[in-house]
Formats: structure tokens, C-alpha cells, sequence
């Protein structure tokens, strides 16, 4: 499944329960690469 | 520098090319040279769909994403328009 | 399959940049892509210079290479596979006759262009020109911050060649060109050298490492540079993040925190290179059979071999941590470089031979011309040797 990251403890929607599907969990859905960061490239 | 919006419309930048990928999307902007990786199709149809509503918020709801993400996908189109990846129309 | 700490380019202003503990991320790009991200395109094997440390022995046109109607059908493919951009190469790139041509066709199909030349074809017009194309991209190649330095590997007069381009690019208001250096134990002292000139010319700097491939099989044990200096290496990269690097130093991430990029091997996986001759390729330091993954010429073009070859299977699948397993540092290193073990003759399933714990000194003395694969085609024009030390 989808790697989730730590739970926001700031965002004021999420409470800690005990059902997981209750959780609000920050997801990382954009991540920058430098297009000159990767190997294989002279 | 303008911060991000969700009540106004958007649309992805006419020099970002958006190549769709098993995890999502690849998206490169051939002015400022930057990639960035969409790391949901959720997140990709909801950012081709931008253009054809008033808002980000109503592009949400019609997308039909579960409202409890709001907040992760926001900050991930925050992030595309700090990038100039999407541009407010 | 291990969940790897990615390291985040962190900008000021990225929102999304949070605590990010684990991403599978590396993981993806290692199980391969639709398209490559980058792809480079070695254009001809006919050069000008013999630089000694030459990765594709280049020096001489080879009879077969791709025609300009055939190199055409290798940019249409690519534009309909949407590869962003390519990066172009040799040889000497600019030294084939439809060169321009084929870089206007790429840009207009969609396809950025990134050429690397030692810049004996940028005069003053020719600069003109650059600064006028869009989607194009310049790099210089130079290997030394003074002419004694540069020269020694390069030959001689490529020193001046390669400033006056950079004065003719900055001249033409072309904006930022790249600068690139093959770090090597004589110039590795000049990296701040290396960054005022790249200051002094409005240009990007990038430091690559020095692979044992092609004609740098010869003089690598030579050239390539020290522990002490890879540390060294190491700090000031950290030091100066707007420095680029192709990624070539992940090998170093295992001496600490990890340097921007994506710290991991991408041939095969989101890099690729196609030769002179369409054949396809892992990536530019290993013009070898072993490598080779098939060519644009058969059936199915470019896409096929990308999507479909064996080798790219192979390199798309988990790879073993072997000899390496032990060690508390792969995650961060990935084992090093794959093209830099199989030319000095060790094995691929175990440490770099630059690994910067030590673990590689051993294999590389004991391999010897036994284990040593042979170069691949020479391309070269004359026997090209290190001479003595500069200066």
C-alpha cells in the first residue's frame, strides 16, 4: 500500500482515535526532483 | 510571491508536460526546467481537471476524492503553484 | 525490498516538505517507467579531441551510424513516448554534419534538448544562435580550472577552446549554460576554481565522477581521485547544494547525509543512452555487450527495447545487497556504481571500488587483466596516453 507519512499534529481536523480509517494522515502526493539528479546522465 | 487559493480556478501551466506513469504522473516545466512527480492518479485527474471549474475547492468536490484528504492535496497543488506548475486563471 | 530514506530537495517555499520518514519513491523509479526521464544520445563517435578519459573511445565516425532519416524516427518516437528531453553527445556532437538539423527537429517535436560539447564549433554566431533557440541547452566540458590542467587530459589548446565558448555563450546573453568537470585526482583541488569560473560566466557548475570506462580504463588507476579527496569532495558538496552533480556521487551518501539527488543508480531504470549506431544501452559508462540492451533499428524502435528488453527486466528487479548485506550503509550508497565495478574487474553484487568505507580496495588490487572485461569498441583515432603530471 501507499507508504503514509507521520501524523500532522497541527492540522485541527485530526483527533487521535483508535479506528485507523478515523485518522487524518498527511499524505506526500508531489515530490521535486532535479532532472539533473539522477545517474545514468553525462 | 501570490500564496496558493483553493477558492479561485487554476489550470496547469501551458509548458508543463503531464506523462501519466503506474504511480501517477511525471510532470516537467520546459521554462524553469523543474520535475515533479504526481504520486497519486487522483491527484493527476484532479489537476487536469482544474481548468474546467470555478475553483480549486469545487474541482475537489466534483473529483469525488474523499474530503478527509483535502488538506494532503492541497498543500500538493500549494506546492505545484509555488513551482509555477499551475498558474491561477 | 527495503524502504529507503529519500532525500528531499528541499526549497524554501515547498509546502509539501514535511517530515518525511520513509518514501517509496526510489522504490518506483528502480521498478522502471513508462518512458526514461532522462535519456542520452551519443549523436557520432567522431571527435576532435582524444580526451584520455574518454567513456566512449570516441575519435573516429563509425561507417553504420544512424542516418539523419533514422535518427529522425528516433525523435518521433520519443515525442510519442513524451520524453522530455534528451541529452546529446559524442564525440563531438556538433561535429556531425546534420547536427543543427536534428536538434531543431527534436525541439520541434516536443523534445528539449541538452548538448554537450568542448565548444569548438560556439563561435560568436553560432552563440547567437543558441541564445536565440528555445528548449535547447549548453554544456561545456572542461577538466581543468587552468590550461596545464585541463590540457593534460583533454590536449592541448581544449583549455581555450572551451573559455573562448563560454565567453562567446555569456557574450550572446544565452543565459545558463553548464559547466562540466570529470572530478579527477589533479583537478579535484580546483573545485573552487571551478565554481568562480562557472560564477565569472553566469554558468551552472556540475562535477561528475570519473568512471573506468572507455579510454578511462586506461589511466583510471591513475586519475581517479584519493579517499582523502572524496571526503573532501563530499563536504564541499554539501557545502554548495547549487552545484550539480548527475547524481554521480551517491556512492559518497553512505560518508553521511545523503546529497541531493536521487541517490541511486538509474540505468536501465530512468536513464538510458543510444549510441551512434542506434544500439541501445544501460546508460553512457558501459558501452559494453554486457549492457547492451538491444536496438532502435529492430522492430519496435526504441520503445521496445526500453519497455520490453531482458537486460532492463533484469535491472528493474530487486537488486541484492550480496557481499554488501552486511554493511550498515547500503541503504544509503545502494552498492555504488555498477559501471565502475564492472570495468575494474569486481563484482557487481558487492561494494564500489571507491567504496568509501574501504571495502573495494581489496577486489581491485587482486583484479587483475584476467578479470577485467575488454572496453568495448574503441572508436579512438590514435593511441591516446597519460602523459606526466601537469605542471
Amino acid at each position: 500500500m501507499e507508504p503514509t507519512d507521520v501524523i500532522d499534529a497541527t492540522e485541527s481536523e485530526s483527533e487521535p482515535v483508535a479506528d485507523a480509517d478515523d485518522l487524518v494522515e498527511e499524505e506526500l502526493l508531489v515530490e521535486e526532483i532535479s532532472i539533473d539528479g539522477m545517474c545514468g546522465v553525462y | 510571491m501570490l500564496s496558493f487559493d483553493a477558492d479561485q480556478p487554476y489550470r496547469l501551466h501551458d509548458r508543463v508536460a503531464l506523462r501519466p506513469e503506474p504511480f501517477g504522473a511525471l510532470a516537467y516545466h520546459y521554462d524553469n526546467r523543474r520535475l515533479n512527480f504526481l504520486r497519486a492518479p487522483e491527484l493527476v485527474a484532479l489537476v487536469e481537471s482544474l481548468g474546467s471549474h470555478d475553483s480549486v475547492r469545487h474541482a475537489y468536490d466534483a473529483s469525488g476524492i474523499d474530503a478527509r484528504r483535502w488538506p494532503s492535496f492541497e498543500k500538493a497543488l500549494a506546492s505545484l503553484a509555488a513551482s509555477d506548475f499551475l498558474v491561477a486563471t | 525490498m527495503t524502504a529507503l530514506d529519500i532525500p528531499i530537495v528541499a526549497k524554501p517555499d515547498d509546502l509539501v516538505l514535511s517530515a518525511v520518514k520513509q518514501s517509496g519513491l526510489g522504490d518506483q523509479m528502480k521498478r522502471g517507467l513508462d518512458a526514461p526521464i532522462c535519456l542520452t544520445w551519443e549523436l557520432t563517435y567522431a571527435c576532435n579531441l582524444q580526451c584520455v578519459h574518454c567513456l566512449s573511445s570516441s575519435g573516429r565516425r563509425d561507417p553504420h551510424e544512424l542516418s539523419t532519416a533514422e535518427a529522425e524516427a528516433v525523435i518521433d518516437e520519443l515525442e510519442r513516448m513524451q520524453v522530455f528531453y534528451i541529452n546529446i553527445g559524442g564525440g563531438e556532437p556538433t561535429i556531425r554534419p546534420d547536427f543543427w538539423h536534428l536538434v531543431e527537429y527534436a525541439v520541434d517535436h516536443g523534445v528539449g534538448v541538452k548538448f554537450s560539447t568542448n565548444g569548438s564549433q560556439i563561435d560568436a554566431a553560432v552563440a547567437q544562435k543558441l541564445a536565440g533557440m528555445d528548449y535547447v541547452d549548453v554544456q561545456i566540458s572542461i577538466d581543468g580550472a587552468d590550461a596545464a590542467t585541463n590540457d593534460h587530459v583533454r590536449g592541448r589548446g581544449s583549455f581555450d577552446t572551451a573559455v573562448a565558448a563560454m565567453g562567446h555563450l555569456r557574450d550572446a546573453g544565452f543565459g545558463e549554460f553548464k559547466i562540466s568537470v570529470v572530478m579527477t585526482r589533479h583537478n579535484i583541488s580546483q573545485v573552487d576554481e571551478f565554481k568562480a569560473m562557472a560564477d565569472h560566466y553566469g554558468a551552472q557548475l556540475r562535477l561528475t565522477r570519473f568512471r573506468p570506462s572507455g579510454r578511462g580504463a586506461d589511466s583510471w588507476a591513475e586519475l581517479h581521485p584519493t579517499d582523502s579527496q572524496q571526503k573532501d569532495l563530499y563536504h564541499w558538496l554539501l557545502a554548495h547544494p547549487d552545484v550539480l552533480t548527475g547524481d554521480s556521487f551517491f556512492h559518497l551518501s553512505a560518508l553521511g547525509a545523503p546529497l541531493p539527488g536521487l541517490n541511486l543508480c538509474g540505468a536501465g531504470r530512468v536513464v538510458c543512452l543510444i549510441d551512434p549506431l542506434g544500439d541501445v544501452y544501460a546508460c553512457p559508462f558501459v558501452l559494453h555487450d554486457e549492457f547492451r540492451a538491444g536496438t532502435v533499428r529492430d522492430p519496435g524502435g526504441f520503445q521496445a527495447v526500453w519497455q520490453t528488453s531482458e537486460l532492463f527486466a533484469e535491472l528493474r528487479e530487486p537488486q541484492s545487497a550480496g557481499a554488501c548485506a552486511s554493511c550498515g550503509h547500503y541503504d544509503a550508497c545502494q552498492g555504488g556504481c555498477m559501471a565502475a565495478k564492472f570495468f575494474t574487474g569486481i563484482p557487481l553484487d558487492g561494494p564500489d571500488p571507491e567504496c568509501v568505507l574501504g571495502h573495494g580496495e581489496t577486489l581491485v588490487e587482486a583484479a587483475d587483466a584476467a578479470t577485467r572485461p575488454d572496453v568495448g569498441t574503441d572508436h579512438s583515432r590514435t593511441k591516446v596516453t597519460l602523459g606526466s603530471k601537469p605542471r
